[in-house]
């Protein structure tokens, strides 16, 4: 479904990324896992459209992407939920929501999955009229995956939805990545907590400063001794 | 030995220059004497815009507002005793009895001392806007060195008693000719050269980039863009003195936007840090503009240099936006000095 | 007295009203682009240019009204289209200064076209009959056009905030205001956003310039320069980027403004006794035509106590934050 090829992204003269290539197949969950700075948050706003590469190709179904403004690639089906959130906080949950939805026409579909967001995370329905920057840092995560469910994608890009949750959080977040998954939304899952990334993944990636380092299942990954002691340690 | 050599090309710039010089104030051409004098002010005003705003990056649109003060002040200082009397008759007695018109000899050294006296009380002023503005950043301090340059002219339009108000200054002594602009442009040029090579220029340099990461490696952000600030002031009340004793006659007005937009294009164009992009960006667009006058003398077309002056700034911003030179300078002193030795 | 602070509160606030228009276009550019834009002030001038020259030509009312809103507005998306668009993402400062320069070409430019069709610099406004005269309100007399720029302020400033709050557009630009990249990964096409908000503030422009052009009762190319600084003083006031904010500090800045003006008249007005006859004196030898003048200094002084403590403005609100 999804194809990188030899990526390369440059921030100004710094080059972020280097002969990243990937797939993920329809259905999968392929997770990204490496240490801060190594380069994954950049891969997916390559493939979201936020960053150009400046060599390689992306591309989505077959088709190239790699030069479209973002606004289209969502028009695809691939949505981004991005690292730190990014939630609007000065405007409602439900106006969130909505956004989420902004390219859709169709009116009771939106309330559906709407609905369903709601049903996955109960406490937005609660906190829907309230301004979003109010909400604690695990609901404004909620939101921000509720959000980018919105658009009914195909592909769903998350980054870092781990990031300052607590445990209880985390593990029923997880479970939800999983419900996804299994309602067949193909899933490209950055993570810095591979424990958890590797417990639901098929298969898996490990990037260190811009590049790819290993591939494999999520088993092999996990028995992988580098992977163990340096991602896996406690 | 390679220090004559170094030195050898700069001299031989300003030689040529003096010949020029020279050979313009023997032709008595007044129109192109006109122009040098005018290329030269407009040269001091880019160089001081580039030391305050070129290698930090922070922009002040309020220069212009020190340039109206130098004016200003020096032009009051030099008018002879009765003249005085007679076209500022309100002024407070201290400065009524002053009249810097004397000579030392041939030399108009009154001119001198209050070409100095102004800019130096200028640089007092801008030390307290700097101290007040300088906390602002990026766009903010832009406007608010705007909100200056209005205050300013403000003051004068009301300040009659000094001013004369929205009237005509004029009677003003022509003590400005070819020798005086120069030689101060030589002396601008000489010193914001330095400043750019020093620690302090180098500290402004890496503060352009980056304030906050400047700022964490230790580089303190205060003092060298301040220091640049009031040095940058000084030097453009010397332009405005240069200028009021050069026409003559003048208003608050003339010291305004436009004015403020002709000096930004032609630091943008040579280039914003290098003080060789100014100097060819200043004789670039002056020509021009001077060209274009013409045209539009000719044409009647009014209106229309300005605007091929505001476009030729947008190609420059949107396709070039370090302009020519960007931080590069001409190394004269490479001229004469064989190989790959470093410049000092 | 309670007649003058009445005829100068309802000054203050038809002043209110045209700074609010003019800063809210301002404060939606500078919202979502990060742009000062310093052209702002010369989409007003050259509304009033073409209601001008609509009138002239003897044309109704209501057709003047829409050649001025749609011209002004093609100069608007104009402007963003070739000067703005290809340096997004460019140094604040590059962004203002290119806004200087379309100042200059829009000056310029009608400065030329005044000359080629033989007209002279400063042209006398011909004022549309609606906006002229006085009306009674019992013993308070108010010039009909303060009455109209209030009105017609008013009725925008609602209309505009219910599209800013009711409509998915209105939302897209909200949210684009807060964080672009966020807005663009929403599936936001950030280009029809921007477009709309030059669109919006143009229109309003239009209608502030009409305004002016008939209060000054005459035109010239540069009338646009000190309202744009007085439109940028408002929204910086209010808190710049936020259209509320925007509409609040025009509101403050008229009333700053009508108080520094009329301060002056107050030596004559305080009732007799009020004040001892030294202070009345000293109210009188200080305080005339002198504070007026000044006015435009103490507008600057406030601006820039207010970038320097207040940065955010008087509504307090965070600066956003930027995915990178």
């Amino acid at each position: 479904m999804l194809e990188l090829h030899d990526v390369e992204v440059y921030y100004g003269s710094i080059r972020a990324l280097k002969d990243v290539s990937l797939a993920v197949a329809e259905g999968e969950l392929v997770t990204l896992i490496g240490s801060n700075g190594a380069g994954k948050s950049t891969t997916l706003k390559a493939i979201s459209g936020l960053l150009r590469p400046r060599v390689g190709r992306v591309q989505y179904r077959g088709q190239p992407i790699d030069r479209l403004p973002p606004h289209q690639i969502v028009a695809l089906g691939i949505s981004h939920c991005p690292e730190g959130r990014h939630i609007f906080g000065r405007l409602t949950v439900a106006e969130n929501l909505r956004l989420g939805a902004v390219q859709r026409r169709d009116p009771d579909g939106i309330r559906q999955d709407r609905e369903r967001v709601y049903e996955l995370f109960p406490v937005l329905k609660e906190r829907s009229r309230q301004l979003a920057g109010t909400l604690s840092g695990g609901e404004q995560q909620m939101l921000a995956i509720g959000r980018a469910l919105m658009s009914r994608p195909k592909l769903l890009l998350l980054d870092e939805p781990s990031l300052g949750l607590a445990p209880l959080l985390l593990a029923a977040i997880f479970d939800t990545i999983q419900q996804l998954k299994r309602a067949g939304t193909t899933i490209l899952l950055v993570e810095q907590n591979a424990r958890l990334a590797l417990e639901i993944a098929d298969r898996g990636y490990v990037m260190e400063t811009g590049r790819i380092t290993l591939a494999g299942t999520a088993a092999e990954l996990k028995a992988n001794p580098q992977v163990e002691h340096t991602y896996l340690g406690t | 030995m390679t220090d004559l050599r170094r030195a050898a090309g700069p001299l031989a710039a300003i030689l040529g220059l003096v010949i020029v010089l020279a050979l313009l104030q023997a032709s008595g051409l007044a129109y192109w004497q006109g122009l040098f004098i005018n290329l030269g002010i407009f040269l001091i005003l880019v160089l001081s815009l580039n030391l305050s705003s070129g290698f930090t990056g922070v922009f002040s649109l309020g220069h212009i507002g020190f340039m109206a003060l130098g004016a200003y002040g020096s032009a009051i200082l030099t008018l002879p005793l009765r003249e005085k009397q007679e076209y500022l008759p309100n002024l407070p007695a201290g400065l009524a009895g002053v009249h810097f018109d004397f000579h030392l000899g041939p030399f108009p050294l009154g001119f001198l001392l209050a070409t100095l006296v102004a800019a130096v009380l200028v640089a007092l002023v801008a030390l307290l806007v700097g101290l007040v503005l300088m906390r602002l950043s990026g766009h903010f301090v832009a406007v608010a060195t705007l909100g200056f340059l209005v205050i300013v002219r403000v003051i004068l339009f009301n300040a009659d008693h000094f001013t004369r108000g929205s009237r005509t200054f004029s009677n003003v002594t022509p003590y400005t000719d070819l020798w005086w602009v120069w030689a101060w442009a030589l002396v601008v040029l000489y010193v914001v050269r330095r400043i750019k090579r020093s620690p302090f220029g180098r500290a402004m340099l890496a503060q352009r980039e980056d304030r906050w990461a400047a700022q964490s490696i230790g580089i303190a952000v205060m003092p060298p863009r301040l220091l640049a600030f009031v040095v940058s002031a000084f030097f453009t009340a010397v332009a405005g003195s240069l200028y009021a004793h050069f026409i003559t006659s003048f208003s608050p007005t003339v010291f305004y936007f436009d004015l403020t937009f002709r000096v930004i294009t032609m630091l943008v164009v040579g280039g914003m840090g290098s003080v060789s992009g100014s100097v060819i960006g200043t004789v670039l667009v002056v020509g021009l503009a001077e060209a274009l006058r013409r045209i539009e003398d000719a044409t009647l077309l009014y209106g229309m240099s300005q605007i091929i002056l505001a476009v030729i700034f947008i190609l420059i911003i949107v396709f070039r936006r370090e302009g020519l030179l960007g931080q590069r300078e001409i190394a004269l002193d490479r001229l004469f000095v064989k190989g790959g030795e470093p410049p000092s | 007295m309670l007649l003058y602070v009445t005829q100068q509160f309802v000054n203050a606030l038809s002043l209110g009203s045209l700074y609010a228009l003019m800063a809210v276009g301002l404060a939606m550019v500078f919202g979502i682009l990060r742009l000062i834009n310093f052209a702002h002030g010369d989409l007003m001038m050259v509304a009033a240019y073409f209601a001008a020259f609509a009138l002239f030509a003897n044309l109704p009312l209501g057709l003047a009204l829409v050649l001025m809103i749609g011209g002004t507005m093609g100069v608007g998306l104009l402007m963003e289209r070739v000067a703005y668009r290809p340096i997004r993402g460019a140094p604040d400062v590059a962004a203002l200064l290119t806004s200087f320069a379309v100042g200059q070409i829009l000056q310029n430019g009608t400065l030329l076209f005044t000359r080629l069709i033989q007209k002279p610099i400063q042209i006398a406004f011909p004022s549309p009959e609606l906006l002229n005269g006085v009306i009674a309100f019992g013993p308070v007399t108010v010039p009909r056009l303060n009455i109209v720029s209030l009105v017609t302020g008013v009725i925008l400033l609602v209309l505009l905030s219910l599209f800013v709050t009711r409509t998915t557009l209105g939302l897209s630009m909200r949210a684009a205001a807060e964080d672009l990249s966020a807005a663009q990964l929403m599936g936001i096409d950030i280009n029809r956003v921007i477009a709309t908000a030059f669109a919006i503030g143009s229109g309003l422009a239009a209608v502030a310039g009409l305004l002016f052009a008939v209060q000054a009762g005459q035109i010239n190319p540069y009338m646009g320069f000190t309202p744009v600084l007085k439109a940028f003083i408002a929204a910086v006031i209010g808190g710049f980027g936020s259209i509320a904010g925007a509409v609040v500090g025009g509101y403050v800045l008229g009333g700053l403004e009508v108080f520094l003006t009329a301060i002056p008249g107050i030596g004559d007005i305080l009732p007799v006794g009020f004040v001892s006859p030294e202070v009345q004196a000293f109210l009188k030898q200080w305080l005339p035509a002198s504070l007026t003048s000044y006015r435009d200094a103490f507008v600057f002084v406030a601006l820039i106590l207010v970038l320097l403590f207040r940065p955010n403005g008087i509504l307090r609100r965070r600066e956003r934050e930027e995915m990178q």
